[in-house]
C-alpha cells in the first residue's frame, strides 16, 4: 500500500519545551487513523503540524509523496474540521462552503457544482441560505465537514469534531463520519480523547502520551494486546483490573501470585519466558472474568461490594483477596451486595506487564 | 386522615382552577418598599446633580442679557431668544476674527474625521497582526507600544514640535492629524489586539486552511465580526480628538484652531461685557458632537452585540 501521509522524525519545540519528539508515522492511502490521548499529549499539536498551521522544529511531512514541510496549509491538499466548527458567522452556509473556492479563484459554475454535491452528500441543502447562528450543533458540524468536502482534498483532518455535541448527536454523527469515510475512501486523520470514537471509527489507533506515540495498531490489538500499562489503562471503560504481584513456579505450573493468592498463567502467551520471582502487574479486563459459571479449572472466592446495573450490562465491584475488581456481566444477572461469588479468570485474554518497564511481557 | 387527603385530591381534580389556599402564582411587589425608596431616591439625586448644570446652561443660553443680570439662574427664561446661539455660531469675536464658532467647527471636523479613520485603520491592522500572526519580537513590539500609552503627553510635545518642523508640516492640519493618529495608536492597538485575541483561534485557522491570506482573513473574516469594537474605537477617538485642546493649541496656527480652542478664546475674550448667554450657547454647541456620537453609536453598539455578531 502506498502511503498517503508520512511523518519523518518530526520534532516540535516551544522554546525549551519539547512538545513532539522524533515522531514517525506512516498513514496508508484511504486509512482512517485516530490519534488518541488525554489532553496535553500533543495529538492536536501533531494535527496542526500536518495541516501546516504550526511550524515544526525538525523533520519532514510528506502528503501524497510530496514533501510539504514548508508549504502553506492551502497547498497541502488537506481539509480540516474543528471542534468549535469555526464557521464564519457573518456568512451563510453556502458562502461558508464556497469561501475557500472563491479565494482559490475557481470559476463560479464549478463552485456551484461542488457546493451542490457536498450539500447533497451531507444533506444540508435546506440550510444553504441560513447563517451558522441559526443552525444546531450537529448541523454546524455537518457544514464544517462540507467545507473540507468541497475543496476536494486528499486528506481530511478532524480535530475533536464531536466533543462539543451532546451524547446522542455525537453517536449519530460518528456513524455519519464512518459512512462518509466508507463512501469517499479518503485518508482521514482524526484526533479525539474519546476512546469509543477511536475504537469505532479507526482502522488504526495511535495512542499518544507526552508527545510520543505509545502504540500504533488496529483497535482489536490495542484493546486485547496493549503494549504497555499506560495503553492498557487508557483504553476500556471501566478500566482494566490491575493486580501487582510476582511470577512463581508451583511444580510445572507458572503462576502469578499476589496477596497470597495464586493465578495459573500457563494459558498466557508471553513474548518471552516468565522467570520466577519477576515483579509484574497482571491486567484483566472486566468482561474476561467469569462469575459463577464457565469458571474453568481455577476458582477464586470473592464478595460483591457494589452493583452498578447499566441496562445491557451489569457491573460488579468485588472484593477479592485484598483487591478491588470490576467485573462486567450480563445485565439480567443480578447480585445483591455482600453475596459470595466464585470467579474464573481467562488468562489467554489477560495481559502481563513488567513492574519496572511497564511493558507487556 | 387518609380519607381527607383522598377527598382533597378529588376536589382538586374536580375544580382545578385555584382551589388551593395561601400564596400562589406571581409574588406581588410593593411599590413603596424601603428598598425602592432608597434606590430611586439615590438615582434621582444623582441624576439631578448631573443634569442641573446642563439645565442652567440651556436656560441661560436662551435668555437675553438684561434677564441674566437679574441673577435668577435657575428660573426659566421669561422671553426665549435664540440670538445668543446665532451669535455664538456666526459672529462672536476672537481677536480680529468675528465669525464665531463656525470656523472652529469646520476645523475640528477636518481634524477629527481623518484622524479617526487613519488611527482606527492602522490600529486595527496592528491589533490583528499582533493577535493572530505572532512574529519574532511581536511581544516586545507590543510591550513597547503599550508603554507608550502611559507616558504623559506633555513630555513629548517639544520633540514632536521639532520633528514636525523638520518635516515642514508644523502648524498644518496634516501635522495635527498625524499627531492625533500616533497618540491614539497604543490604546487602540491594545483594544483591537485584545478583541481579536478573544475571537476563536479556530476561525483564523479555518480561514488559513481555506487559503485566505493576511488581508483576506482580515477584511473578509475578522472585520465583519468586529463591528462592536470598531464602534468602541470610534467613540473613543471622536470624543478624544474633538475634546482635545492642548495639541490643537500647540501644533496649529490660529486659522486652523479647532472648536475647543475657539470656544476658549470666545469665553475668555476680555473686551466688552461678559456675554454669559453666548458663552453657554457656544459651550453646548462644542459639546454637541461627542454627545450625538454617544447617542447614535451607543445604540448601534448595543444592537451589534444583540444581533449575535460576535457569537460563533
Amino acid at each position: 500500500m502506498n502511503s498517503s501521509v508520512s511523518i519523518k522524525d518530526l520534532s516540535l519545540n516551544f522554546g525549551a519545551v519539547s512538545v513532539l519528539k522524533d515522531l514517525n508515522l506512516e498513514i496508508n492511502d484511504g486509512e482512517f487513523l485516530v490519534l488518541l490521548g488525554s489532553s496535553g499529549c500533543g495529538k492536536s499539536t501533531l494535527l496542526n503540524c500536518i495541516a501546516g498551521l504550526l511550524d515544526i522544529s525538525e523533520g519532514q511531512i510528506h502528503i501524497k509523496g510530496r514533501n510539504v514541510t514548508w508549504e502553506e496549509p492551502k497547498d497541502r491538499g488537506i481539509g480540516m474540521v474543528f471542534q468549535s466548527y469555526a464557521l464564519y458567522p457573518q456568512m451563510t452556509v453556502e458562502k461558508n462552503l464556497s469561501f475557500g473556492l472563491q479565494v482559490a479563484k475557481i470559476p463560479q459554475s464549478d463552485i456551484d457544482k461542488r457546493v451542490a454535491r457536498a450539500s447533497e452528500i451531507l444533506q444540508i441543502q435546506p440550510l444553504l441560505k441560513r447563517k451558522p447562528a441559526e443552525l444546531s450543533g450537529g448541523q454546524r458540524q455537518r457544514v464544517a465537514i462540507g467545507r473540507a468536502l468541497v475543496r476536494d482534498v486528499d486528506v481530511f483532518l478532524f480535530d475533536e469534531p464531536l466533543s462539543n455535541l451532546d451524547a446522542k448527536l455525537r453517536s449519530e454523527l460518528r456513524v455519519e463520519i464512518k459512512r462518509l469515510h466508507q463512501s469517499l475512501k479518503n485518508t482521514m486523520i482524526y484526533v479525539t480523547h474519546d476512546q469509543i470514537e477511536a475504537l469505532t471509527l479507526a482502522d488504526r489507533i495511535a495512542i499518544m502520551k507526552n508527545g510520543e506515540i505509545q502504540q500504533l495498531a488496529d483497535p482489536t490489538t490495542i484493546y486485547n494486546k496493549p503494549k504497555s500499562l499506560f495503553v492498557a489503562g487508557f483504553i476500556g471503560s471501566p478500566s482494566m483490573n490491575f493486580l501487582r504481584g510476582e511470577i512463581a513456579k508451583r511444580g510445572d505450573a507458572t503462576v502469578f501470585t499476589a496477596n497470597g493468592v495464586d493465578f495459573n498463567v500457563d494459558a498466557y502467551e508471553a513474548s518471552g519466558p516468565l522467570q520466577a520471582g519477576r515483579k509484574v502487574t497482571l491486567g484483566v479486563r472486566p468482561e474476561h472474568i467469569k462469575v459463577n459459571e464457565n469458571l474453568g479449572a481455577e476458582v477464586h472466592d470473592a464478595t460483591v461490594d457494589i452493583e452498578e446495573p447499566m441496562g445491557a450490562d451489569n457491573l460488579l465491584w468485588l472484593k477479592h483477596a485484598g483487591h478491588t475488581m470490576s467485573v462486567r456481566i450480563n445485565g439480567a444477572r443480578r447480585f445483591s451486595p455482600g453475596s459470595q461469588v466464585k470467579l474464573g479468570f481467562d488468562m489467554s485474554l489477560a495481559s502481563i506487564f513488567d513492574a519496572e518497564t511497564e511493558l507487556r511481557l | 386522615m387518609p380519607d381527607t387527603i383522598a377527598l382533597k385530591t378529588a376536589e382538586v381534580a374536580l375544580a382545578p382552577v385555584k382551589s388551593f389556599d395561601g400564596p400562589n402564582g406571581k409574588k406581588p411587589k410593593r411599590v413603596l418598599s424601603p428598598r425602592n425608596i432608597m434606590l430611586y431616591g439615590t438615582l434621582f439625586v444623582a441624576a439631578a446633580y448631573y443634569l442641573l448644570p446642563l439645565y442652567v446652561m440651556i436656560v441661560t443660553s436662551l435668555k437675553g442679557m438684561p434677564e441674566i443680570r437679574m441673577g435668577n439662574i435657575f428660573s426659566p427664561p421669561m422671553e426665549i431668544t435664540f440670538e445668543p446661539w446665532v451669535k455664538a455660531w456666526a459672529t462672536a469675536c476672537t481677536g480680529l476674527n468675528c465669525d464665531g464658532l463656525s470656523r472652529g467647527f469646520w476645523n475640528s471636523v477636518r481634524i477629527t474625521v481623518p484622524s479617526v479613520i487613519v488611527s482606527i485603520a492602522i490600529a486595527s491592522v496592528n491589533g490583528y497582526a499582533l493577535a493572530n500572526w505572532r512574529f519574532k519580537g511581536s511581544e516586545l513590539f507590543f510591550s513597547i507600544l503599550v508603554i507608550g500609552a502611559f507616558i504623559p503627553y506633555q513630555v513629548m510635545i517639544y520633540p514632536i514640535v521639532i520633528v514636525l518642523r523638520e518635516m515642514g508640516i508644523y502648524g498644518t492640519l496634516t501635522g495635527l492629524i498625524i499627531v492625533h493618529s500616533i497618540f491614539g495608536m497604543p490604546i487602540l492597538t491594545l483594544l483591537f489586539r485584545n478583541y481579536f485575541a478573544s475571537l476563536p483561534q479556530e476561525l483564523f485557522k479555518a480561514a488559513r486552511v481555506d487559503g485566505a491570506g493576511f488581508w483576506q482573513i482580515f477584511l473578509k473574516i475578522m472585520v465583519p465580526m468586529s463591528l462592536p469594537i470598531f464602534v468602541v474605537a470610534m467613540i473613543l477617538q471622536v470624543t478624544g480628538i474633538w475634546n482635545d485642546f492642548l495639541f490643537g493649541v500647540v501644533f496649529t496656527r490660529p486659522e486652523y484652531y479647532p472648536m475647543t480652542v475657539q470656544l476658549n478664546n470666545i469665553v475668555n475674550s476680555v473686551q466688552g461685557v461678559k456675554e454669559y448667554n453666548v458663552n453657554m450657547a457656544a459651550t453646548i454647541l462644542t459639546g454637541l458632537v461627542p454627545l450625538i456620537v454617544y447617542f447614535v453609536s451607543g445604540r448601534l453598539f448595543v444592537r451589534g452585540i444583540a444581533a449575535g455578531a460576535v457569537k460563533g
